[in-house]
């Protein structure tokens, strides 16, 4: 692994994605990427008596496809990293204790699965593993509770807020195999833009978005144009048109190739989702299913993945803090 | 039924909730900020006297959005004053909001033991 600017780094063996798994709740299925999810479900419960229950089974059973779709015997993947949303990280210990793999939980709000997608190329790259699997989840029922109001309130949602993605996506990367590689990694800084909105959480993150996205094509000497595809999520819609704004004004055009998992997830129109999508649950899904399938397709060659994740908790919200964002980037290759 | 008081308990009340809805839409209130506010502004019109023509006029309409509850804790509390002096500063409100208050409770109980929370729609 070689360092190259300020903040990437170049790896020199590029990581395999081998496989990748997603599954989604039941106003993901209503959405348009339906098709590209393993798993549609009807019942945000899953059968299970709670939200929580339901997000770790989600999380559990994405993991589950992924290696048995990596044909890699789960005894031979020798690290996990997992994050989501709940307070400590429950859907993910929860979910995976019986994985018997060993296991990082991590959390970067949204950001968490590129996070744990940089942290497993880092420990494939530096020798310390050859395989290892990366997931997250979230779920809209849980996520309302944990950062705003728990639904049985019947409480409307403001116009800028942005819908939590049910669901969870997970990847088996691997010094062997085939797939897209992960070839450069760009973790991101912590910014705050002094947004104090937990409903506008899509403008708390743009500025570190812009902060890791400029940064990349600054160390890389990259500009938008040698990307198919550039993907954030969660912005939304505002949080995106901040984004190329933002891009813009630094001298970066990336109108053309850019978009965003939580505007991609839902139809804004039909489904009434306000900004788009959100949560840990959303880039993972969207990537690995979407993203990943286009790969296999050969309609992408080469995307900047970029997570973006609104560092807060409920109690900081009420405190009247800001709301600091990150984002972390990866660039896939074909 | 008098039926004009029934649009006039429609038009107050759906006035109040309008007032809500602006405030939701136009400012960064949570909706548990946005209730108190109506209590309190329903305790501070009770406690100047000026609730109880809203009552008179729009019946229902007034006394069931939250404001209602708010002039309920006022009314209640400047009877408890008049009937037994100091104590009533503490007693009176929530004396005079029992009945809404234990039905709330109740009435959430039930709703409870009955029903599961769903996914929003919207």
């Amino acid at each position: 692994m070689k360092k190259v600017g300020n903040q990437s780094f170049l790896l020199s063996n590029p990581v395999k994605i081998v496989s990748t798994a997603s599954i989604v709740g039941p106003k993901e299925k209503e959405g348009p990427l339906c098709e590209f999810f393993d798993q549609a479900l009807e019942d945000e419960f899953w059968g299970e008596k709670s939200w929580e229950k339901a997000e770790s089974k989600f999380i559990k059973e994405t993991v589950n496809m992924a290696i048995a779709k990596s044909k890699i015997a789960q005894t031979d993947i020798e690290l996990c990293f997992a994050g989501d949303l709940l307070n400590q990280c429950i859907s993910s210990s929860f979910g995976l204790r019986e994985i018997n793999i060993p296991f990082f939980g991590i959390f970067g709000a949204c950001s968490t699965f590129v996070e744990g997608m940089i942290l497993a190329s880092m420990a494939i790259d530096g020798d310390f593993a050859t395989n290892v699997v990366c997931a997250s989840s979230s779920h809209f029922c849980s996520a309302e509770k944990q950062f705003r109001f728990p639904l049985e309130l019947g409480n409307q949602r403001p116009p800028s807020s942005q819908w939590t993605v049910t669901g969870s996506g997970s990847a088996v990367l691997s010094k062997n195999g085939t797939g897209p590689k992960i070839t450069i990694l760009t973790p991101g800084k912590i910014v705050d833009m002094g947004i104090k909105d937990a409903n506008n959480m899509g403008a708390a993150m743009a500025g570190a978005a812009a902060d890791t996205l400029l940064t990349h094509f600054k160390d890389t000497g990259r500009k938008p144009s040698d990307y198919d595809a550039i993907f954030s999520g969660d912005l939304g819609y505002i949080g995106k048109d901040i984004l190329i704004d933002l891009a813009a004004s630094k001298g970066y055009n990336i109108r053309a190739n850019y978009n965003d998992c939580g505007v991609l997830i839902f139809d804004k129109e039909k489904q009434d989702t306000h900004s788009g999508g959100s949560g840990c649950g959303c880039i993972a899904s969207v990537f690995s299913g979407y993203i990943y399938q286009m790969f296999q397709e050969k309609k992408y060659k080469k995307v900047l993945l970029m997570a973006t994740g609104a560092l807060m908790n409920s109690t900081s919200s009420q405190q009247g803090e800001s709301i600091p964002g990150i984002a972390h980037a990866i660039s896939i290759e074909a | 039924m008098d039926w004009f008081m029934v649009l006039k308990a429609f038009i107050v009340g759906g006035l109040i909730c309008v007032i809500g809805q602006i405030l939701i839409d136009k400012t960064k209130l949570t909706s548990a900020r946005i209730l108190v506010v109506f209590v309190t502004t329903g305790v501070i019109l009770g406690g100047l006297g000026i609730y109880k023509y809203l009552l008179e006029f729009a019946g229902c309409g007034a006394s069931v959005p939250l404001t209602g509850f708010g002039n309920l804790l006022a009314k209640g509390t400047i009877d408890a004053i008049s009937e037994k002096g100091f104590l009533g500063i503490f007693t009176g409100g929530v004396t005079a909001a029992a009945g809404g208050i234990a039905a709330a409770v109740f009435f959430g109980y039930i709703a409870s033991l009955v029903s599961k929370p769903k996914i929003k729609k919207q």
